[in-house]
Formats: C-alpha cells, structure tokens, sequence
C-alpha cells in the first residue's frame, strides 16, 4: 500500500491506479461469546453496512462484491451474495465468495483488484467473514450415504432393510476438520514444529504474545483501532470494542502449558491465536472513479504475491518467501517500508528464517537472506494474536490497519502479509 | 504371463511366528521383507583415544554422543563397549552430573545392533555366552545406574541397540520413518541376547513380548509408544536455519535433556499411569495357571509355523520362561546360555549367511550406470506387468503401463491402486501420497510417449513369436538408449534378442509372483548384453527394492531350472500313488513354505506343462519325471490350478480349506505307475524332490550359468522358497556332505536312471570332503 504523497511512486505505466477508500470490521469476538446466534452472512452484511454507512456511498454504486470465507456453513456457500441480499444491495449486483484458508481476504482483495484492473468494474466491495460459534457438523460418510439410498428406496420393506443397516458408529458426527487434507497434521502441531526447527525459544514466544496483547491494549485505548465498527447484536446490545485482548503479565504467561505438542512443546494459549467470529470489508475503486464520486482515496494497491510450499514442513513461512519476491516487484527494499503488518501466525518463525541465509539458499533458492525485518515498526497496533483470527476475515483487517497506520504515522509504503494452510501467502504493497 | 512362483503372501516364511493373544491380531510379515539390521564391521584392537563414544556435561545432564568412526550406522562392537563403559565411569564419579542423555550423531541409526562379526569370530558356545553375559553386565549396570538415564532414539533402534535402551530409565523417540524398534535376533537363528528376553515381558507384558521376539519385526515409534517401549514421542523438523536431519537430532537432544532434567525435580514421572485394561492384563498375568497356558499356546503356534525347524524361537520362550518362573538370576543365566548354543547352531550360521548374501545382492557390482532409467513403460498389464509397475512407480520413475485391451489394463491399474491403497489402510503411507504416486502412472493402449523411454520390460504372453513382434515394434518407436528388458521366465534371451537391433540393449529381467511381496529379481545376460545394460537393471531393480542375482542366459536361467525337475519329480510321485495333501506334508516338514502340489497349482498347472516341454526340449531325458500327458489332461479339462479353482485342489473363495479334485485323481489314477519299494520311504521321497532340485543347481554353477555359490543361495531361498534355516542347496551340500547326497542319489538313479545322477561338481566334492562352497 503506497500513500498518495511520494518521494517515488510505484505506479506502472499501462496499469490503472488502484485506490482503497476505506477499511472497516465488525468487533473481533472470542467464539462461543456475543455473536452466538449470529451466522457468517449477518457477522458479514454487519461489516458490508458499516462500510457502505462510513463511506456513504449509495448502494447502487457497488458493481461486485466478493467475500473470503474458511469454512463455510453449508446453507450459504456463497456467503457474499447472502450478505448483500441482505444489506439491501440490489439484486442485479453479482457476488462471489473465495476461499484460500486464512488468506481468504487477502484473496478477496486481490480479486477485485483483478476486476478492476482488468476494466471489468470499478467499485468493488471486499472482504472476509468467519464465525467459529457456529460450524456445519456433519453426519458421518456412511450414515450420509444410507440416508442418501433411504430416498431412493421405494418400498417399505427396502427402507426397512436399509434402516436395519444402521450401527451406532454411523452417528458418530463429523466435526470440520483444522487438520491439514494432504498432511492430517493440524496447523498448531505444524507451527510448534516450525517453531522448534527454526529454534524459537519458549520465552521469545512469550515474550511476543505480551507485546501483541499490550499493544493492542494501547491502541484500543488510544482510540487507534478506527476500523472497528459498532454492531447491534439482537437482544445483546451494541458491541464496539474487540473482546480478546488480555493484556497479563509475563510470569502469567510462563505458567501456561503447551497446547499442541506435550509435554515438550512450546505454543500455548497465549502464543496461538484464540478461536474468533468477525468480519471485515473494505472498498476499492479505479482512482478515477474515487475522484470522481469525490473521495479522497487512502492509499494505492500496488503489488501482489501468492506463494506456496511443501504443506507439512513449511506450511506458515510463506511470508518468508513472499516478502523479498513482491519487495522485487515492485522494485523496493525491505528499508523503504515504513509499515509492516504481518498476520501473527508463526511470525517469529519467519523472522529467523529471513535472517537466515542457509534458509535463504537451500530453501528459497535466492543467494543471501532477506534481512532483519524492524521490529520496531511491525504491529505496531495489535495482532492476531491479540486481536483475534476470524480465518476469512483477517486479510482485510491487515490491510486497513497498515492503511491507517500509514496515515497516523506518516509513512509511505506498507508491506502486509500472511500465511496460510496449504502453505500459500498473499502480499500487498 | 504369470511367474513359476507364486506364493501367497501368508506361506512365504515358515519362521515367523503369529501370535493371537487376548484379541491383539498381529500380521504375519515375511522377514526377508525387511530392511537390514546388523552391519558387518571391521574388527578394531584397543586404541587409546575414545573414537566410538563421546560425552559433553549440558548444565547438570551428561550427553553421551555414540559415532561409530568406520560406519553409516552403530553397532555394538567391542571398541563401541569399552568405550561406554569407560564413559559410564566417569560420569558415575563426577558428582555434579545429575543425569544423562543417550544419543547417536548418526542420521538414521540409534544402535542397529551387536557386531556380527565378533559372534561370528568366535569358535565356541562358551565364548558366545561370555559375550552375552558381558552384554547382560553392561546394561545391568545402567539399569541400577544411581542418576536417570534418558535414551533419545532416532533411526534404527535394534537386537543390542534396543536391549540397550530397554536398560535406560526413559525412552524418547522420534516420529521419524526411519526410527525402528526391534528384536531381529530370530531371523539370524538367535536370540535377544543382553537381557532382552528378561526386560521386554516386564516392559511390555508377557504377550506383545512373544509377539515382538518371535516375530523379530520392525515396530514404528508410535506403535511403540502404544506398546509401553518408549516414553515420549518427538516429531521431526522440516528445514529450518539448518538441515532437516541435523535439527531434528538436536531437537531430540534438547527435549531429551528436558525430561532428564524433569526426571530429576520430578515433574516428570518414570511409571505411566496404567489402564484398566492394563491393569487386567497384569492381574491375569499374575496368574501362574494363565501364564503356563501362555507359554503352552505360544510354543504351539511356533511348532506350528517352523515344524520345529528352527531352534531360536523356542529358545526365546524357554528364556522368558525361566526368568518369570525361576527368578532374574535364572532367567540371565538361561539366556546367556542358550545365546552361546544357538550361536553355533547350522541353522543361524545359514540364516547369517543368507543374510549377508542378502546385503551382497543388494548392491551394484557392475557400477553406476551411464543413464539413469526415468521412464519406464511396461508391457502387458496382467498380474506381472501390473505388479512390476507398483514397485517401480513409488520410487520416483515415471510408469507407462501398455496393454492390448482396456480390461487388462484397467484391471492392471487397479491393481496397482489396490495395493497402494492398502498401505494407506496400514498408515504406513498417507491418501495424497498414494494419489501422486498414481499420477506417475500412465495406462494406455498405444506406443504414445515411448519417444521418452529409458527402459522397456514387457510382461506379454510367453510366446516367442509375439515376444518378437513387441520387441520389433518396441524398437520402431524407442530412442537407441532404450534398454529392452524381457520378463520371461523360461524362453532364453538369446532367441528373444535375435529379433533385435540392438542386441547390446536386450536383458532378462526375471521376477517373481506376486511382483510386491517376493524379493527377488533374477537378472540375464546374454554374451551381447552390454554391461552398462546390465548396471542399469540392476540399479533399477535395486531402486524397486530388489535383492537381485545376476546369471548367465540358458533355457529356464537358474531358479526355474532348479525348479522344473523338482516338478518332473513331484508329477511322477503322484503318478506312483502318493496323496497330494501327504506330499504337501512331506514337503513342508522338510522346510519349505508351501507344500509342492499346492505350489504345483499356485504356479499353474499349464505354466507347469510348457516349461516342462521346454526343458525336456533343452535338456532331454535327464529332466524327465513324471508323464507329460498327467499334465497336458488336466489342462485340458481345464484343471490350470489355483488361479481356475480347480488343479489338484479345488480352490473356494472364502474357504480355507482344500480339498482333492477327485477328476484330478481320477487322472493320476489313469497314469498310475506303480512305486518301487526300495525308494519310496517317506524321507525318499522328500530327498527324491530335493536332490534333484540340489543337483540342478550345483549343474548351474559347473556350467557358468550361476557366478557364485551364494547368488544360487540367494535365489533358491528368496525366489523358490528352499527351506531357509538350510540357508540354500549350496550351503546344504556343505551341511549335508556331498557325498551322503551322492550315496541317496546312486540309490535313486539305479532304479530312474540319468535323472539321477549327481553333477561333476557334486562328485567332485563328495570325493573330498575338504571341498566346500563355504569356508
């Protein structure tokens, strides 16, 4: 993301300026708390009128709308067109959800950057919904395939002897899985794994998890956290403020035991991010026509990059191979990025493995390592790990805050990026 | 078309033992499956400096690093002892040692085992129990050890290894696939020799204890943790800031030092809470009536499988015996004891030695081949074609699979899925891998791609005028590199090749039924075959996970010129009135894995009758037996064996049982001849059926065919099935004495003629009795 002033800008001749108007989300909610009865589309139609509120802008304006989504519930699969039927969006605009694991979003926002880009529209909504409170429990692969024949049967005595058919292991239910498809590992098992091949110590994690969850504190307080919507929660009250951050002390955080790999682990509560419900969406438009209907746009979209690698010994360090490829593209060093917001998922990990010319050479094929990213001006408001990681909403919520952070701030470029399962990430500059 | 051999998977080895004890169902698993265990080493005198052991004190925790100098793995060699002893000592006398942590600085190997070089260095039963007692000292030492010693295992963990971290206090393995547990001392005709026999029923419980000795299998760490063998599981690293391998180790060290320490403070405890089915094992075990009932059921079972042929595993029961029912003291004494006699038993010193003919064969000895094979098609999809596939396209080469109709090659192709997909249904492989496995396998029906071949091996039917039409057609369409390999079992390549080109590039390649389960490859050359030719199949079967022998071209090669007389023999015993189901007997008392009319019918009865034409053909009257036309009848009407239910046996699906083909009897009664007195005792007839198989094989290395006695070994006990505590008919003509062979054979060929009479090579050596294959 590049603010308008510019000592250089990145904009390539024949490539159409892209802006980002504006960034919002519903508060991110720990599951199981005030957004129990809400399903995915009411968490995302609350962030899609929030947005459309904040910007005022008519809902007839909206050519597309595309949503990012992990699991789906199965009654909406297309959640983004729910969602805007909802918001009141006329039913002649089309939507579309993707999936990309925790970089849902971030894909979201690529594609419409895509649509506008390639002249196809020029006001895209954006955004990523996830709700963990309520999730599609299934019944089991044979007692499905049973009730599946028990419609075709036709006579009495064929449903009987299917009925007859039944054990009581066929009512075992199926929960979604958050294990890896190809690896069955679940993804805490994997990043403790990471963390230990890339030697992260304990302590470092500890010490990482106080910092997101004091900042973020700070920012909340601070009245930083702009993006966050209020949403009217029916028979709830109103909700404005993110409910997980629990900022303690280190000696707290020493006393937690690992969650994934016991006894000898070392991820625990405070180090992994907490199961979230929220939404987020933002609004890009050609400059043209931001200028046009009169909005002072905050920030270009410059350059992407979606990576992938080996699903079950790399699968969070795409930020690792992200970051020098999209720095390239766009012809910047890690030096000029005033702003990084990277998702808290395994992010220590990634630091050692830029810094590492071993990784860089017998991983990434490249000749030397990445470099030390700054600390010092990484989330600087929060992260997942404080914040909360509603899967699908999490690209969005990145790009706002280094949108708003630049802005605060002062600074000109910002480098967002994520990983996700199946071991892909997504760049935005 | 379908090999000579083809056992079913169960029957292959007479000396695993399957033990069902209280629901546990354990798999029979052939132990020629499996990898190796112990590696030979060279003998190392006293040397001043320690080179084996080294030790460095982390805080309050010695880390002992084991490395064997000479070695890509470890073993227990006299050096490796001494030096462990002397470290032991010293970090028992340094105070500020509070614990310790065992561990290797090999990739892949913990202990693979004891040197077997210093068993086989020594020359009496009383030598090798000092040994053992020296073991069993050794670890006692460390099991009363005053601090806790925590084992880290990653890689091999085997025989001495394990009996050595048996002795530790707590065990920590990782996840890793190369990390084995295992007592393989069964299958070298020994057994756990360091206190195994006694440590392992208390650790493990009186059941899974038989179970992992008299099996002597490879057990994964996380079965092992199930089983109570280890503490703690450690999952293995990807790259990170070092290589894969290298930080796992160390991540292993780093917890391993963590529990040591947790021990210490007692955090961690050193007793796992036990179940309640646990606790109802113990309690039942407690019982001296459930435990005598134990030894009776399992002493059984083992009767049962080796007919009392192999010796170790009784030996295990009675030591495992003695130590529960007459005290520890008993129970080391036992063992040592009974290490020091097996030791010097014929039949470990056969399985020992078919154990190194096996890491022989495992190698290439005619050097690296210019171009390695990438591109494999195969042709014909049947049972052969399609099985050769399954071992090949798993290990990264690129598979076509070409069959003349779409029924063939999709029940080809089903076959290779089949057999991945049981592996995934054993988790030893995972669905995606399965999936991209079968994504290197392309099934067609036409020569498209064949531009990219590196190697052809057809599979078609044993036919030489359609062998010759295939490789004509081959040739139109592969690059000039392209190897031709031919899967016959009995046509010579010489007549296949002389439809070729390119006869530098036209090799047998001779493997057995079924494709996945029988280890060996019978590799032919020709006097045209280019030796890079023959470095490329045998680098290619050795990447199939072969054990491979390689022979001189002739009609049937080595194994199914060994065989065919046998079966003459076996035709012409039937035709003298002998009862199938008692000659089966006869036979698998003898040692073989499957009875010889039921291996008559699992090889086909019509394969049978054409190799049989063939070798008569080649050979004449001397591989005469029984009559051709008992044979050519039973074809047909339709009597083909096993694979048409019906050949001597009638064959029912789901029924275990067999039962005579009464038109099958019906047959032989009508070539009835009748059976000369004075050679038709029960042990005759056995030595009638196994000299001639023994004489054909010594005929093979007098004629060149064999290069040396220990491939014709090898490839008896590995692609036939001759009795492998025999160790092969080599090693049993030197066990047996040449000339006690000959005295049988003379009595036999007085009454059948030529058939019987013994080789040059066997009369050479039953003239002088100094003369043996193995020194």
């Amino acid at each position: 993301l590049v603010q308008t002033k510019s000592k250089k800008t990145l904009a390539k001749p024949g490539v159409k300026n892209i802006v980002l108007v504006e960034g919002v989300r519903t508060p991110f909610l720990l599951s199981g708390t005030i957004y129990n009865d809400f399903m995915a589309h009411d968490l995302a139609r609350a962030a899609l009128l929030g947005l459309l509120n904040k910007t005022s802008l008519p809902k007839d304006a909206v050519d597309y709308i595309v949503y990012g989504t992990v699991i789906q519930e199965v009654k909406t699969s297309n959640v983004a067109r729910e969602a805007a039927l909802g918001a009141g969006i006329s039913e002649k605009i089309p939507a579309h959800t993707v999936t990309m694991a925790c970089i849902s979003a971030n894909q979201a926002i690529t594609t419409a950057v895509g649509l506008i880009a390639a002249g196809q529209c020029d006001v895209v909504v954006a955004g990523g919904v996830e709700t963990m409170s309520d999730m599609p429990i299934r019944h089991s692969r044979k007692m499905r395939k049973t009730m599946l024949t028990l419609n075709k049967a036709k006579t009495l005595s064929q449903r009987l002897t299917l009925l007859s058919k039944i054990r009581l292991g066929y009512l075992t239910p199926e929960l979604p899985a958050l294990t890896e498809f190809s690896t069955n590992e679940t993804m805490g098992h994997s990043a403790d794994r990471l963390t230990a091949a890339f030697g992260v110590s304990r302590r470092e994690q500890d010490e990482f998890a106080f910092r997101s969850h004091s900042l973020a504190k700070k920012a909340q307080d601070a009245g930083l956290l702009s993006d966050v919507l209020s949403v009217n929660v029916p028979g709830k009250g109103i909700v404005s403020k993110d409910n997980g951050i629990r900022p303690s002390s280190m000696e707290q955080l020493e006393k937690l035991k690992p969650v994934f790999i016991k006894p000898h682990g070392t991820i625990t509560p405070a180090s992994s991010s907490f199961l979230t419900d929220g939404a987020s969406a933002v609004l890009l438009m050609s400059e043209e026509k931001a200028l046009a209907m009169g909005y002072k746009p905050k920030a270009y979209l410059r350059d992407f990059v979606f990576v992938s690698q080996d699903p079950k010994d790399q699968l969070l360090l795409g930020p690792s191979y992200a970051t020098p490829e999209v720095l390239e593209k766009s012809g910047i060093t890690l030096d000029d990025i005033d702003v990084f917001e990277f998702h808290e998922g395994q992010i220590l990990a990634n630091l050692k493995a830029m810094d590492s010319d071993w990784f860089a050479q017998t991983c990434m094929g490249r000749k030397s390592k990445v470099g030390v990213l700054p600390i010092e001006k990484l989330n600087l408001w929060g992260g997942s790990l404080s914040l909360g990681h509603p899967f699908g909403a999490t690209g969005a919520r990145l790009v706002t805050a280094a949108v708003n952070r630049l802005k605060k701030e002062g600074g000109q470029y910002a480098l967002v990026a994520a990983c996700a399962a199946g071991g892909q990430v997504v760049f935005d500059l | 078309m379908d090999k000579i051999v083809s056992y079913r998977h169960k029957s292959i080895s007479p000396i695993i033992i399957c033990l069902h004890y209280s629901g546990s169902l354990n798999r029979i698993k052939p132990w020629f499956l499996r990898g190796c265990l112990l590696k030979l080493l060279p003998f190392f005198f006293l040397e001043a400096f320690r080179s084996h052991v080294s030790y460095e004190v982390k805080d309050d925790v010695a880390v002992i690093r084991i490395n064997n100098p000479d070695s890509k793995v470890n073993t227990l060699s006299i050096p490796m002892q001494r030096e462990m002893a002397e470290v032991m000592n010293e970090v028992w006398a340094n105070g500020a040692v509070k614990s310790v942590v065992l561990i290797s600085s090999k990739p892949g190997c913990f202990i693979a085992g004891a040197d077997i070089n210093m068993i086989q260095a020594c020359r009496s039963a009383e030598e090798v129990t000092a040994l053992s007692q020296e073991g069993q000292k050794m670890f006692e030492k460390i099991e009363k050890s005053p601090i806790p010693i925590v084992a880290a295992i990653n890689g091999s963990c085997l025989g001495g290894g394990l009996e050595f971290a048996l002795a530790c206090q707590y065990r920590v393995a990782t996840k890793s696939r190369k990390t084995v547990l295992g007592t393989p001392e069964v299958m070298l005709g020994l057994l756990p020799g360091a206190g195994g026999t006694q440590r392992l029923p208390k650790m493990v419980g009186l059941p899974s204890a038989f179970d992992v000795m008299l099996t002597g299998r490879n057990i994964r760490a996380d079965k092992a943790k199930k089983m109570g063998l280890v503490h703690q599981l450690v999952d293995p690293l990807g790259p990170g800031l070092k290589d894969s391998d290298v930080r796992t180790v160390e991540y292993l060290e780093e917890v391993a030092v963590g529990f040591a320490k947790g021990i210490v403070n007692k955090s961690i405890p050193l007793t796992k809470r036990k179940g309640i089915m646990q606790k109802l094992q113990d309690y039942a075990m407690g019982i001296p009536f459930v435990r005598q009932q134990i030894y009776k059921t399992v002493t059984k079972r083992v009767m049962n499988q080796t007919k009392g042929l192999y010796p170790a595993p009784l030996k295990i029961i009675e030591c495992v015996k003695a130590g529960l029912e007459k005290g520890s003291e008993a129970g080391y004494l036992e063992e040592s004891q009974n290490f020091g006699k097996l030791a010097m038993t014929p039949e470990s010193k056969a399985l020992v030695g078919l154990y190194q003919g096996q890491v022989a064969c495992k190698k290439n000895r005619f050097g690296t081949p210019e171009r390695e094979v990438k591109n494999l098609a195969i042709l014909g999809a049947g049972l052969m074609g399609a099985g050769i596939a399954q071992v090949t396209v798993d290990k990264g080469v690129n598979v076509i699979l070409k069959d003349t109709a779409t029924e063939g090659l999709s029940r080809g192709q089903d076959q290779v899925y089949k057999g991945f997909n049981a592996k995934v249904k054993k988790k030893s492989i995972t669905s995606f891998e399965r999936d991209t496995t079968m994504s290197c396998l392309t099934g067609q029906l036409d020569y498209s791609g064949f531009e990219r071949v590196d190697m052809v091996i057809e599979a078609v039917f044993e036919d030489l005028s359609i062998k010759h039409k295939v490789l004509k057609e081959v040739e139109a369409v592969t690059p000039p590199h392209c190897i031709f390999a031919t899967n016959t079992s009995g046509l010579p390549i010489k007549d296949i090749a002389a439809a070729s080109k390119r006869p530098e590039n036209v090799i047998g390649m001779h493997y057995f039924s079924p494709v996945d389960k029988m280890q060996l490859l019978e590799i032919i050359t020709t006097d045209k075959t280019s030796k890079d030719t023959t470095a490329s199949a045998v680098a290619l079967g050795l990447k199939q996970g072969k054990i491979i022998i390689v022979v001189k071209d002739g009609p049937g090669f080595y194994t199914t010129r060994c065989l065919s007389p046998m079966l003459a023999e076996l035709l012409r015993l039937l035709q003298e009135g002998v009862e199938p189901k008692k000659l089966d007997l006869l036979t698998t008392s003898f040692g073989l894995p499957v009875g010889a009319v039921i291996l008559a019918d699992e090889v086909g009865i019509d394969v049978a009758a054409h190799v049989g034409k063939t070798m008569t053909k080649a050979f004449g009257s001397r591989l005469d037996g029984g009559n051709i036309e008992v044979v050519t009848t039973m074809v047909e009407k339709g009597f083909t064996g096993r694979k048409a239910g019906k050949g001597f046996y009638i064959y029912e699906k789901g029924s275990k049982s067999r039962n005579i083909n009464p038109a099958a009897e019906e047959i032989l009664k009508k070539f009835k001849l009748s059976a000369p007195p004075s050679v038709s005792s029960d042990s005759d007839v056995q030595y009638r059926l196994v000299s001639r198989f023994v004489n054909e094989a010594l005929l093979c290395l007098q004629e060149g065919i064999l290069s040396n006695p220990m491939e014709g070994d090898i490839g008896a006990v590995f692609g036939l099935g001759f009795p492998p505590f025999l160790g092969g008919p080599f090693r049993f003509v030197d066990a047996f004495g040449a000339d006690k062979l000959v005295q049988k054979m003379k009595k036999y060929e007085e009454v059948y003629g030529n058939q019987f009479t013994a080789c040059q090579l066997l009369q050479d050596h039953a003239k002088d009795s100094s003369k043996k294959f193995y020194k």
